[in-house]
């Protein structure tokens, strides 16, 4: 299952529970309830309004935790033991990438920094999904450590606005399959 | 709280008052449509339906995004002003002089981006506005950055009177924001929510606007001295703590006119608790110490930090989501609410505003901003929040004020049909970001993949339609804004 489309659809569905929210309000809205009943819905409100505290401090204690252990990103001052290194160079508006063929299934790791200004190293596999991404920052290193599952032609795109050229900024990597030789 | 009559006395605007107001709103719409146009042209570029040259797309966007920013902050600082005033006693002269530095700080920046060329992006991320490959050169570069100062001055210029105006009247900010009643003791019931609001807006724009100060005073030496060249990262840290401020600041000023104005269409009360006093102490915090999620991929960030950033940005939801959005339901609920411009208005820039920030937050975790980060996704969810959500409290503030100088709400089918475009031009446009966030397509590029052309033309289609319905309201409003107010006459009540 590709991620983005486990986003989008969680997206969706709570972007739909807010918007049933107001739908609910709304169509509530034109009857006045009398005084007795107001106080009696007013309970009911206030209860309504702990269960979701709940509800959702539980819901967002439990993505934190599972989303941030282990920290999705790699340590970035020890050496990340992978068997391919790849430094990446981005430049007005070039990308200097010292390695473009690379193997499935093998850990790769990508130190990437810039010359100039700000680039945004992100890595798009063949299907047209990005698959990974860091900034590319002059003065600074940032270390991707990923593994390949699909062969393939990846294309590199800079996504961080680095002036009138910008979207040129673009080159191919070639992932090649276990036994295939890269 | 506020008093539930629909137009009342006190806010009835002195003649010096009413035409700084005018002045401050008209100039706001007027800039939101052409910004909007200018946002129309980008998207019909990447749509492939206008034959836009990457140069110009990008000194566009850095007008669109400048201009939009600039034009929220400035109409959103008139409601504050419109609901503050009532409680507290601000000066005139604070008001114009924001407005005088606003508009110098805004010919600076027109000048900087289309006769000057600088297309560096409303982030003018160092080392950019340094690094143009001869498109512009240091100079516009400054005209920008010294247009922002003059903008940022007016801004602080306002809240420092504001900040003195809460303080004479009750005794530091701290009250003003309500601390006092956080752990016990009988809230005072009338205590003013535009003063809590406004409080909260006060303290966190205020040190946002002086974090851009520092940034911007830093490039400004770098732009003379490139020998002094600066921290890259240190620089991104300033530059998004006060963009995300500034920005956000907007809907903090805005959502007063919800506060203020939706309990007297609903006819039921909505008195502050101790919740509503908690949600925005804490949001004063958060809003203050979210802004590393800007930087979640950049890996040389201090790992607290960017942990920091998912965790406050989950955190910034509750307020939302529990107190305002669901203050606000409960208010209209069984509440026999008329239905009239400024009251739907209100209603859907709550939704636009809770609704909106689900794909923030989404977005807000470290290993969603991974394969979300730059993409359109982005653009997608600050539309949403600004556009049905910021957008429509300043409406509702302005439709308002048109009705109770004829003293009957607006409500006709022209204006009606509007909001009807706006609605429906306005969610389909941010889902068609959206959507084009989730499928990777980049943001902030002036051409497109050929795959990526669909989705820009169901967005391009979706902003005409929307555009269509500003329209409507900014020709509506204008007109209304300036015809002789009915209660310069009490005498006479009109229509
Ligand atoms: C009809 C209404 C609007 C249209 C058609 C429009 C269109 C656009 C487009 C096409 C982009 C560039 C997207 C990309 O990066 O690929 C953009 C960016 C942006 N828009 Fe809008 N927009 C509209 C309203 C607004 C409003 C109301 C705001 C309020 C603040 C706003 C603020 C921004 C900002 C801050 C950016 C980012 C610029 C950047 O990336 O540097 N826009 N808009
Ligand atoms: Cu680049």
């Amino acid at each position: 299952m590709i991620f983005q489309n486990v986003i989008w659809a969680i997206t969706l569905t709570g972007m739909g529970l807010v918007a049933l929210g107001f739908v609910y309000a709304i169509t509530q809205a034109g009857r006045p309830a009398e005084a007795a009943e107001a106080a009696r819905v007013n309970r009911r409100s206030i209860t309504l309004r702990r269960g979701l505290f709940l509800a959702l401090l539980l819901l967002g204690i439990g993505i934190a935790w599972a989303s941030l252990r282990p920290f999705p990103i790699p340590p970035q001052h020890a050496p990340l033991q992978a068997t391919q290194v790849v430094d990446v160079i981005g430049h007005q508006w070039t990308w200097d990438v010292s390695q473009t063929h690379l193997k499935v299934g093998e850990p790769v790791e990508f130190r990437v920094t810039a010359s100039d200004v700000n680039h945004g190293f992100a890595i798009y596999a063949p299907d047209g999904r990005i698959v990974t991404q860091t900034q590319a920052m002059p003065g600074f290193t940032n270390k991707i450590l990923y593994t390949f599952d699909t062969p393939g032609t990846y294309r590199i795109m800079c996504l961080e606005y680095c002036g009138v050229a910008h979207t040129g900024m673009t080159t191919e990597l070639e992932v090649a399959a276990a036994g295939d030789k890269p | 709280m506020s008093s539930l009559e629909l137009y009342p006395l006190d806010e009835r605007l002195p003649r010096g008052e009413r035409v700084m107001f005018n002045l401050y709103m008209i100039t706001a719409l007027l800039l939101f449509v052409l910004m909007m146009l200018l946002g129309l042209t980008m998207r019909m570029t990447q749509a492939e339906w206008t034959p836009v040259l990457a140069g110009m797309f990008y000194k566009i966007m850095t007008m669109h995004g400048a201009g939009m920013v600039g034009t929220m902050s400035l109409a959103s600082t008139a409601v504050m002003w419109f609901f503050l005033r009532k409680y507290v006693s601000l000066h005139l002269w604070a008001f114009v002089s924001n407005y005088v530095l606003f508009m110098l700080g805004a010919l600076c920046i027109i000048w900087a981006v289309f006769i000057g060329n600088f297309a560096s992006a409303w982030t003018f991320l160092y080392p950019l506005p340094v690094h143009s490959m001869g498109l512009w050169s240091s100079g516009a570069a400054a005209a920008f950055m010294i247009g922002y100062l003059l903008i940022g001055v007016g801004m602080l210029l306002f809240y420092l009177d504001a900040a003195a105006a809460i303080i004479r009247r009750y005794g530091n900010l701290g009250r003003g924001l309500g601390l006092q009643w956080l752990f016990g003791g009988t809230i005072d019931p009338t205590h003013p929510k535009a003063v809590v609001a406004g409080t909260m807006v006060i303290i966190a724009n205020s040190l946002g606007i002086l974090a851009g100060a520092v940034v911007l005073v830093m490039c400004l030496i770098n732009l003379y001295d490139p020998e002094i060249t600066l921290n890259a990262l240190v620089v991104k840290n300033l530059i998004y703590w006060f963009g995300h401020m500034i920005i956000n600041a907007t809907i903090y000023m805005g959502v007063i006119a919800v506060y203020e104005l939706l309990p007297r269409y609903t006819g039921k009360p909505y008195g502050i608790s101790r919740p509503f006093l908690w949600s925005w102490a804490v949001s004063t915090v958060f809003v203050i110490i979210v802004f590393p999620h800007h930087l979640l991929m950049d890996y040389a960030e201090p790992r607290w930090m960017l942990v920091m950033g998912q965790i406050i940005s989950y955190a910034a939801g509750f307020p939302v989501f529990l107190v305002t959005a669901y203050g606000v339901l409960t208010n209209i609920h069984r509440s026999g609410l008329r239905w009239k411009m400024p009251s739907m208005l209100a209603v859907l820039a709550l939704f636009g505003w809770a609704a909106g920030i689900v794909p923030a937050i989404i977005d807000g975790t470290i290993s969603v901003n991974r394969v979300m980060h730059n993409t359109q996704w982005v653009p997608g969810h600050f539309h949403f929040y600004l556009l049905l959500g910021v957008l429509p409290m300043i409406l509702t503030l302005l439709y308002h004020v048109v009705g109770s100088r004829r003293r009957a709400p607006v409500n006709s089918g022209a204006d009606r049909t509007g909001l009807f475009l706006y609605v429906v031009g306005g969610i389909s446009f941010c889902m068609a970001f959206l959507y084009a966030g989730h499928v990777s397509v980049a943001r902030r590029f002036a051409v497109h993949l050929p795959e990526w052309v669909p989705t820009d033309r169901v967005g391009s289609v979706a902003a005409m339609v929307l555009i269509l319905g500003m329209l409507v309201f900014a020709v509506r409003i204008i007109v209304g804004l300036l015809k002789a107010p009915a209660d310069a006459d009490p005498s006479h009540p009109a229509g």
